[in-house]
């Protein structure tokens, strides 16, 4: 840092407001397209695994390498294919999401007691009625924890994405920016309203959990 | 694609500070490193609190806010730090900038999915054994050491599988600091435009292959370390037994579905 460079200058916050909450805006396109296709995607993954038990081995493998390959890489491998475009950034950060997701939702439907799937069965529920009325409410903490789970680790990898050039940017834009100009604002601003961001989501999740299962907070009250 | 093939058999690109393997070698040096800081401070706390059982969820807490951390910013937040703690005279700044900032990053990633898998699956013993380890004489060390580590090795070894990928994933991005590892045949080929996107495809190429394989070898010890009795039934999710919704079930599935 060249000696007389503040750390932290607020007046530039304050002069780059517009800029700045352009880029949480892309960053929160770059966040939730990729989460809500990929809950899509994991919900019918998922359904499909509860039904045919044998295909949870395979897309878990599958998802798991998905999982496995660097962002980085990722992002780099896809921008000669589709250039500076929104999907180069939007593939990956989905196919992030999958294998929590799907892990999540499977655990979700399996810590079903077996004497409550029998009781809807007795009370002459068809399959489809059990899984929307039985199975998935009692499965919302854990998909909620995936979901929560997802976004807070899509939040982070968004950031990444703004190596690829400015085209959707995002916080990380900020942060690539500062790094290249030696300006310590910019980046430190970047880096953490990407971390108010993820706490954000995480805690609104949390809230939101508390909010569609009333029944779990009237069980923690009866003990 | 053929550039690809070009530039990884290009005798060029196979020596020297930009050469693979030199960039393989710095890439496995600072994992390495967070890996082995990580799991000296994570295990020794989850392997106490899974043992006693206390401070179990201020763990837990602490692991989920270290998870919510961007590890892009993780690592540009300690710069201005590490950059004036290298102006004192301290070391060069250019550990400051390049070593420092993915070193912190990365170690503080690898804490949450160690510290938590070592903790569930601590927990996940079954209680019974260690009463009967109790009944048969053993010390409170020995029953940590004979019954629950041998037991829980594989959910700890699953948390280290997690930290792993993060800690290979991170220190590709490291190299936007200007660091080594193969993160930097990437960045170079990206500032190079079309010329370099055989150096990218390259880069990407090697670190997928390298996080693969470090994945499918601590698979295979995590296989090994299972004691033989256990190995028929796999632990997984799926079966781990419904105990009711109140909290502390939850975060439990919920780290075993993160494990």
């Amino acid at each position: 840092m060249p000696p007389g460079t503040k750390i932290f200058d607020f007046g530039w916050v304050a002069g780059h407001l517009g800029q700045v909450g352009e880029r949480i805006v892309q960053h929160l396109q770059l966040t939730v397209i990729p989460l809500a296709l990929g809950i899509v995607i994991a919900m019918v993954l998922a359904v499909i695994a509860l039904r045919r038990p044998i295909t949870y081995g395979p897309v878990t493998l599958v998802t798991g390498i998905l999982y496995t390959i660097p962002s980085l890489a990722a992002f780099a491998v896809l921008r000669p294919i589709f250039g500076l475009s929104l999907l180069t950034a939007i593939i990956p950060l989905t196919t992030y999401t999958l294998l929590i997701l799907f892990r999540n939702f499977t655990a979700g439907f399996n810590a079903v007691p077996a004497e409550i799937l029998e009781a809807a069965e007795g009370m002459g529920y068809t399959r489809r009625q059990r899984l929307f009325r039985v199975e998935l409410p009692l499965a919302v903490p854990l998909i909620i924890a995936g979901i929560r789970l997802a976004s807070v680790t899509t939040i982070g990898l968004a950031t990444v994405a703004a190596v690829l050039g400015d085209a959707f940017g995002g916080l990380g834009q900020l942060i690539t920016e500062g790094i290249q100009t030696f300006f310590p604002t910019k980046y430190l601003l970047g880096a953490i309203l990407s971390v108010v961001l993820a706490f954000g989501a995480d805690f609104l999740f949390v809230r939101f959990e508390r909010l569609v299962t009333p029944w779990a907070r009237a069980r923690a009250g009866a003990r | 694609m053929g550039g690809v093939v070009a530039f990884l058999t290009d005798p060029a690109n196979w020596t020297g500070t930009t050469g693979i393997p030199n960039r393989l070698q710095e890439h496995l040096l600072i994992c390495g490193l967070a890996i082995l800081l990580a799991s000296l401070i994570a295990v020794p706390i989850g392997l106490y609190i899974g043992h006693t059982g206390r401070g179990s969820s201020l763990a837990i807490n602490l692991a989920n806010i270290g998870r919510a951390i961007p590890s892009f910013a993780m690592m540009v937040i300690p710069v201005p730090l590490t950059l004036t703690l290298a102006e004192t005279g301290l070391y060069s700044p250019q550990l400051g900038l390049v070593f420092l900032p993915p070193f912190i990053a990365m170690t503080f990633l690898a804490i949450p999915p160690l510290l938590v898998a070592t903790y569930a699956g601590l927990r996940s013993v079954d209680r019974e054994l260690i009463e009967a380890g109790r009944g048969m004489g053993l010390r409170e060390r020995q029953i940590l050491g004979r019954i629950e580590v041998p037991i829980a090795s594989s959910i700890i070894i699953g948390g280290l599988r997690t930290a792993t990928l993060q800690v290979i994933a991170t220190a590709t991005i490291a190299a936007i600091l200007g660091g080594g590892g193969l993160g930097r045949l990437i960045f170079d080929g990206i500032n190079q435009g079309v010329a370099g996107e055989p150096s990218i495809y390259a880069g990407a190429i090697l670190v997928t292959a390298l996080a693969i394989g470090v994945d499918m070898l601590l698979s295979a010890v995590q296989t090994r370390l299972t004691p033989r009795a256990l190995r028929t039934k796999k632990i997984t999710t799926r079966r781990r037994p419904f105990t009711g919704f109140d909290k502390d079930t939850r975060s439990a599935s919920e780290a075993g579905a993160e494990v």
